[in-house]
């Protein structure tokens, strides 16, 4: 099995994501991560789905995700053509004594402490799934007291746009 | 190509079917009126003719609106599951797309059997639900069922109105939805103040679905592609399924038929779309299929599916399904193809304009000078028929036979009736011994299963198809699931005839009981034999039929002939049938196709010399 990424736009109408994540579920599809937003359209929302499977049960599920009526324009997006971001927040245990160890580790992975007490700190740190772990790796001797994850977004490099052909 | 107008999405056209109501002249300036009259007339517009439902609280505004209408006939059911099953029975029997309408909550919900039912055979039906007021929908109210989220996986696409100023449009995208691209069932659910709420009317509405561009006109490219294998297969079948059908494909299929000299086999869901009476056609495929018909498929060197699913009642186990085949795959919905079975031509589009591209390209490869020698396979094929020709045997115990029942229905009321049927062994039995001449004449619940199919099904094919006999064959056990539509039928004056091919016993059940449960019969004896409850015949003429008993062999025809004769009103024939009687041939399942069983404890030998013989040849 291998991961994919899915940049699925579809309809910004009500029940669209009932839609598409009740549309994985049974047909047996396991989603890693969905993040879903709003494009340059109004009407337009763009899904990102991250998806674990082998090249022939992802066609069918394209093919199946494709029939919904909501749903406009799917396209995968190879991790080598495209920047892929998750967004964490991360409430690590951080009293006087290791504070400044965390914030260095903070400074290494270019990430943001956005808010501090006597006790922590909470950090937010964007990048691609492989640099999250490996900052949670580093944070996790401290103590991880709260983390919430985001799903994977995803655009295409260069100056073509999924957008653009997909509106009327 | 593209113009400026062409842009929006056209008005839904209704597929070129004979017999179409005219639809009501549209009016294109916006008139004042209530969402349920904008209901009304969207129906109209849209084609619509019959409505088959029952009123409650929340539709109450439509069904007002409905009493003005010289348009549109509605038909007042029993029970839902009655309206949904008829919509489909109609849209089946016409091509045209069935509407359905009930109430919020219960109403609703015994919708859902026959919405699965649509989704897994593809039938164009429109369901109107009616829904609490919008303040009211999520706060658990009175009859509020949230039927867009539990019918999401069942059907084509469904709507919940919330502005009434949508209703045009949206009945003009369900309509549209459910009869173009793979048809299916769509739902519009509309909120009780949504109805009552004052709007505008006018018609044609522009379309606005931006995600749904189902593709029509085959790629070139594969046609001749497949044109090419065809040339080259020396042991070819063409697998038609019930797109063919759907597509009013009948006359090109038989055009590609007789050109290449191809053996046919048709679906459960084709019966019909190839003439059983055609030299060329060696019956159904699958489970109950004929040992012709599923052998063929096993040994094939090429399967041209012509809007087949591969549905694993036809495959049987799978990885050892045709194995030698290569396979052509035709259907208008791209996701069915390679879906079970891998294609190695893959063609995407309508059966009809696919097949005729085909005939065109075969043509092309003839002239060329490929024209294969299928005299070996048909020499091969031969035998096997006269080998393992469809029969039965008749009980020992001196009963009736139910094929003997079915075999004589269909002889005396000929194939210019239409046929429904429940589901189990009497619909196996009337899928095998009623011989199919024309599309449209065999009306059944195939990927669902749905049991109690036949009654309501028929009773919609009738008002599809005033003038044509219509018969349901059904069971004992289906029977007692919907008969109380008979009562519709009865004072509707849809005059249908049931043969209730009655063995006591749930017989599909009890068959794998005897084979596969060591014959312990679980719960699958009705009492309609030992106690005789109920009594179909008093049944019958309690819900204004008249009810007639056969129960020898001597009776049949004239029983059926006396059926015949019936027209004011419905006929119940209550065929006593011996419960052993089993249907042959069988795949097991699960089993691979090659372990067919001719009958009871007989499997085929295939003479593999002679097959290979005619295969010599090519390489």
């Amino acid at each position: 099995m291998s991961r994919h990424t899915l940049s699925v736009l579809v309809e910004n109408v009500p029940g669209v994501l009932a839609r598409v994540s009740g549309l994985f579920s049974r047909r047996g599809f396991n989603i890693e991560s969905l993040a879903v937003g709003p494009t340059e359209h109004p009407e337009i929302s763009r899904m990102t789905i991250v998806v674990s499977v082998d090249e022939l049960p992802l066609e069918q599920v394209t093919k199946q995700l494709n029939k919904l009526v909501n749903v406009i324009k799917i396209v995968e997006l190879d991790p080598s053509a495209s920047v892929q971001r998750e967004l964490l927040l991360v409430k690590v245990r951080a009293d006087a004594t290791v504070r400044s160890q965390v914030l260095e580790t903070v400074q290494l992975f270019r990430a943001k402490v956005v808010d501090v007490s006597p006790e922590a700190v909470t950090i937010e740190a964007t990048g691609t799934a492989d640099k999250l772990d490996a900052l949670l790796r580093m944070l996790e001797p401290y103590g991880v007291r709260e983390m919430v994850q985001s799903g994977m977004v995803a655009i295409g490099r260069g100056a073509r746009s999924i957008t653009a052909t997909a509106v009327r | 190509m593209t113009s400026a107008t062409s842009r929006s999405n056209p008005v839904p056209k209704p597929p070129p079917q004979a017999n179409r109501p005219k639809p009501v002249a549209p009016s294109s300036a916006p008139v004042r009126v209530t969402g349920a009259q904008a209901l009304v007339r969207s129906l109209e517009a849209a084609g619509c003719s019959v409505v088959f439902g029952i009123p409650g609280g929340t539709i109450m505004p439509a069904y007002d609106a409905l009493l003005d209408s010289t348009a549109l006939r509605h038909v007042l059911v029993r029970h839902e599951q009655g309206a949904g099953h008829a919509a489909t029975g109609y849209a089946q029997a016409t091509g045209r797309v069935g509407v359905c309408m009930a109430t919020s909550g219960p109403g609703a919900t015994n919708l859902v059997t026959p919405l699965a039912d649509a989704y897994m055979d593809s039938v164009p039906v429109v369901a109107i639900t009616g829904q609490q007021t919008r303040a009211l929908i999520g706060t658990d109210a009175f009859q509020e069922a949230d039927i867009c989220g539990i019918t999401m996986p069942i059907t084509k696409h469904n709507f919940l109105v919330t502005d009434p100023d949508e209703i045009p449009r949206v009945i003009a995208e369900a309509f549209h939805l459910a009869a173009t691209g793979r048809p299916g069932p769509v739902l519009v659910d509309l909120p009780k103040d949504v109805q009552q709420a004052v709007t505008s009317f006018s018609w044609p509405p522009e379309l606005r679905l931006p995600g749904y561009r189902p593709t029509t006109r085959p790629h070139g490219k594969q046609v001749r592609e497949a044109a090419k294998l065809i040339a080259g297969a020396r042991r070819p079948v063409l697998y038609v399924g019930g797109g063919v059908i759907k597509a009013s494909a009948s006359d090109e299929l038989r055009a590609l038929a007789e050109l290449t000299g191809i053996p046919v086999v048709t679906t459960l869901m084709a019966r019909g779309a190839f003439p059983d009476s055609h030299p060329q056609h060696l019956g159904m495929p699958g489970m109950h299929g004929s040992v012709a018909a599923v052998t063929a498929m096993q040994k094939s060197d090429l399967l041209i599916a012509l809007g087949a699913r591969f549905d694993d009642r036809v495959t049987g186990k799978l990885s050892t399904f045709a194995p030698d085949a290569a396979v052509v795959h035709a259907d208008i919905d791209p996701a069915e193809i390679s879906k079970n079975r891998k294609a190695d031509v893959p063609i995407v589009g309508d059966c009809r304009e696919i097949i005729a591209e085909l005939v065109d390209a075969v043509r092309a490869e003839r002239e060329a000078g490929n024209e294969p020698d299928l005299d070996g396979w048909w020499k091969t094929l031969n035998s096997w028929r006269e080998a393992f020709p469809l029969g039965y045997e008749w009980p020992e115990d001196g009963t009736l036979s139910p094929q003997y029942v079915i075999e004589r229905i269909g002889a005396l009321v000929g194939p210019d009736a239409l046929y429904t049927a429940g589901v189990g062994q009497h619909q196996m039995w009337a899928a095998q011994f009623i011989r199919y001449e024309h599309p449209r004449t065999w009306i059944n619940s195939g990927g669902l299963g749905t049991m109690g199919f036949a009654v309501p099904a028929a009773m919609g094919a009738k008002a599809g198809q005033p003038d044509k006999p219509v018969w349901a064959i059904d069971g004992d056990g289906c029977f007692q699931m919907t008969n109380q539509e008979l009562a519709t039928c009865a004072i509707e004056r849809l005059p249908i005839k049931v043969a209730v091919i009655n063995n006591g016993n749930l017989g599909m059940v009890r068959q794998w009981q005897n084979l596969f449960y060591e014959e312990r019969y679980s719960h699958t004896d009705l009492g309609t034999h030992k106690h005789r409850i109920p009594d179909f015949v008093q049944l019958a003429q309690a819900l204004g039929c008249v009810g007639l008993r056969c129960e020898s062999r001597e009776d049949v025809d004239r029983v059926v002939k006396e059926a015949m004769e019936i027209n004011d009103r419905p006929v119940v024939i209550d065929f006593v049938v011996g419960k052993d009687a089993q249907v042959w041939p069988m795949v097991a399942a699960g089993a691979s196709n090659d372990d067919i069983m001719a009958a009871r404890g007989i499997r085929p030998q295939f003479d593999e010399d002679e097959l290979f013989t005619t295969e010599a040849s090519e390489r």
